[in-house]
């Protein structure tokens, strides 16, 4: 009996180790299992490379305008003209296409990226502060979010861009400053969840100061909501960068924005079609990428969240 | 509901006196209205004459004031460029809007609905799948790009479609598409949601044993009560389409609000620009005081907090 019962308890001390896999390792399992998620990462990562190594990658110069060399067609195209010196051919000024696409990705991982950054820090506040307090608190923010929904994005945007006066600094502070009604309404609602569980209760208890329980306690915990918000909103700066460089109040030339080389590629689709739909496809492509990061983050984190 | 009808009026009104406050203020972002009016090669004396005749010399609070007063009048004073007032001009343009808006939504609701039923009846099926690329892939298109895309291909190599204007229907088909499509990720996902919290549920068992036909449990059972949030959220889509409008109109050369907003815009035609932003801000408004009425009748429990 002895030895079994010695045998039994040996078995019970090492078999977490052999049967159940740790946390991390059961994450790491659903990450490499989702195959959005991996897409997603590895073309976002391979565009923010691009972007970087852009002065090293570029075959050209993206703003060197060589006149007899316009209007190239791809490389694939069968056309006498097409050359392997321009992959992806030239524009109407005789740019080099691939250069300026490549350059044009930093405009919108930047623009993206900072204009998420901006609108996430005023709605997280928002958003966390009326979770948290509730009542007043949380009636005077609901007022702030309807009052921003009601107004429309793409109209005031432009709007106020054409006011001030269009440049890459104030593209992206318009658009900081007109999209974080998402991240208010999801922290709202994540923080109100949190807030009455008990650690947080144990927190006031022990006398934390507000600010300590709300960046220690309730932020941690809604992270990751923070994460799936953040990728949306960046793909939605992205776009809304790209729509307004094409409606030209944003991005000004020469500047290779893609909403711009789509805009002034517009008179000429008809008969090279080739011209919008290259930086269209980068656009669709880098927003994808980045809304499968968003999703697989969200699936992952929370596997009951997808329905 | 009485009181409820209330409180949610009160809550309209104030946001949209501040939204009204917040369009007035936009044409100060420039600095000096009259200045900007005036152009490059304007002297002191014309600067001021535009200054008295509009009235830029006053507070700024009495010119909100009477720039609210008139305009809830339906005075949004004279456009600086058509010089004609303002309010006529957007009535003028604001049914072909609302009818472009129209299409759009009646396009994606037929298309969402019942792609998102047919994912909620087989969760993770094969149309499941589709469904939900359909939804990734709309998210991920930027709108005018799409439209460019339309255009290309059923105007131009297919020529089915004519390709700008606004004369008859068939000019509204690519644009109302384009528009449309936009809003149909979020509508596809929230009837598959629904749908499948209402196939789960109790009576929708019960319905089935009693032996009624499956389509009867599907749309008289199921979908009834999964539609009720599906069309406040297509309300507050229609007001963000009608938003979205001013890129698509500008591609398709449509003669409504969106296009008469991007002209002003670029002749710095700032009472129009004020009025299209407000006109549009209040029709979200009231849309979504609608859509609140809706729920509130629909579902006593909302009402009730």
């Amino acid at each position: 009996m002895a030895v079994t019962d010695t045998a039994q308890t040996a078995r019970a001390a090492g078999a977490p180790e052999l049967l159940e896999p740790s946390p991390g390792q059961l994450l790491r399992r659903r990450i490499f299992g989702h195959a959005g998620l991996l897409i997603g990462a590895v073309v976002l990562v391979t565009i923010f490379l691009m972007a970087i190594l852009a002065p090293w990658l570029a075959p050209h110069d993206p703003y060197d305008q060589v006149l007899e060399r316009k209007l190239i067609p791809p490389v694939w195209f069968d056309d006498p003209k097409a050359t392997w010196d321009h992959i992806l051919g030239t524009d109407a000024l005789g740019r080099d296409y691939l250069s300026r696409l490549l350059y044009g990705a930093r405009i919108s991982l930047l623009i993206g990226f900072a204009a998420m950054l901006i609108s996430g820090v005023i709605g997280t506040t928002i958003g966390v502060l009326a979770g948290y307090f509730g009542g007043r608190v949380d009636m005077v923010a609901n007022f702030i979010i309807t009052t921003r929904l009601s107004m429309p994005v793409v109209l005031v945007a432009i709007a106020v861009v054409s006011l001030v006066g269009s440049s890459l600094t104030v593209v992206i502070w318009v658009l900081g400053l007109l999209i974080w009604d998402r991240f208010a309404v999801v922290m709202r609602s994540a923080t109100m969840q949190v807030r009455d569980l008990d650690f947080v209760a144990s927190a006031q208890a022990l006398g934390c100061s507000t600010p300590r329980i709300l960046l220690t306690e309730i932020m941690p915990n809604i992270v990751n909501n923070l994460i799936v918000v953040a990728t949306v909103e960046m793909a939605h700066a992205i776009i809304l960068e790209a729509a307004l460089s094409f409606l030209g109040m944003g991005v000004q030339p020469p500047e290779p924005s893609w909403g711009l080389m789509i805009s002034e590629a517009k008179g000429l689709m008809f008969f090279e079609g080739w011209l919008i739909f290259i930086p269209g496809i980068a656009l669709f492509m880098l927003v994808l990428a980045i809304n499968l990061l968003g999703d697989g983050v969200r699936d992952v984190t929370a596997p009951e969240g997808r329905n | 509901m009485f009181a409820y009808i209330l409180k949610r009026l009160g809550v309209a009104v104030l946001v949209a006196l501040t939204v009204s406050l917040i369009t007035f203020s936009m044409i100060y972002l420039s600095g000096d209205p009259a200045v900007a009016l005036a152009g490059e090669n304007a002297t002191q004396e014309d600067i001021e004459r535009i200054r008295d005749f509009y009235g830029y010399d006053r507070p700024i609070i009495v010119q909100y004031f009477d720039w609210l007063f008139r305009a809830l009048q339906g005075d949004f004073g004279q456009s600086h460029y058509l010089k004609k007032p303002v309010a006529d001009v957007i009535f003028d343009r604001l049914p072909t809007t609302m009818l472009l808006g129209l299409f759009a939504l009646i396009f994606a609701l037929t298309l969402s609905i019942p792609l998102g039923v047919l994912a909620a009846i087989r969760p993770n099926s094969l149309i499941d799948r589709v469904a939900l690329t359909i939804a990734v892939i709309g998210q991920a298109m930027p709108s005018f790009w799409f439209a460019l895309t339309l255009m290309l291909w059923l105007g131009v190599y297919w020529q089915v479609l004519p390709i700008t204007g606004s004369s008859s229907w068939l000019n509204f088909v690519m644009p109302a598409i384009a528009l449309g499509y936009y809003i149909t990720p979020a509508v596809m996902r929230l009837t598959r949601a629904g749908m499948l919290e209402v196939l789960s549920t109790d009576f929708i068992r019960t319905a089935r044993a009693k032996g009624l036909r499956p389509p009867t449990v599907l749309v008289k059972h199921a979908l009834r009560n999964a539609i009720i949030p599906v069309v406040s959220l297509a309300a507050v889509q229609f007001g963000f389409m009608l938003g979205g409008s001013i890129v698509i109109e500008t591609i398709f050369a449509i003669n409504g609000l969106g296009f008469l907003a991007w002209e002003s815009i670029l002749r710095a035609d700032l009472p129009m620009m004020q009025a299209i932003v407000l006109v549009l801000s209040v029709f979200y408004i009231t849309l979504t005081f609608i859509a609140d009425m809706l729920n509130a009748w629909l579902d006593p429990r909302i009402r009730v907090t």
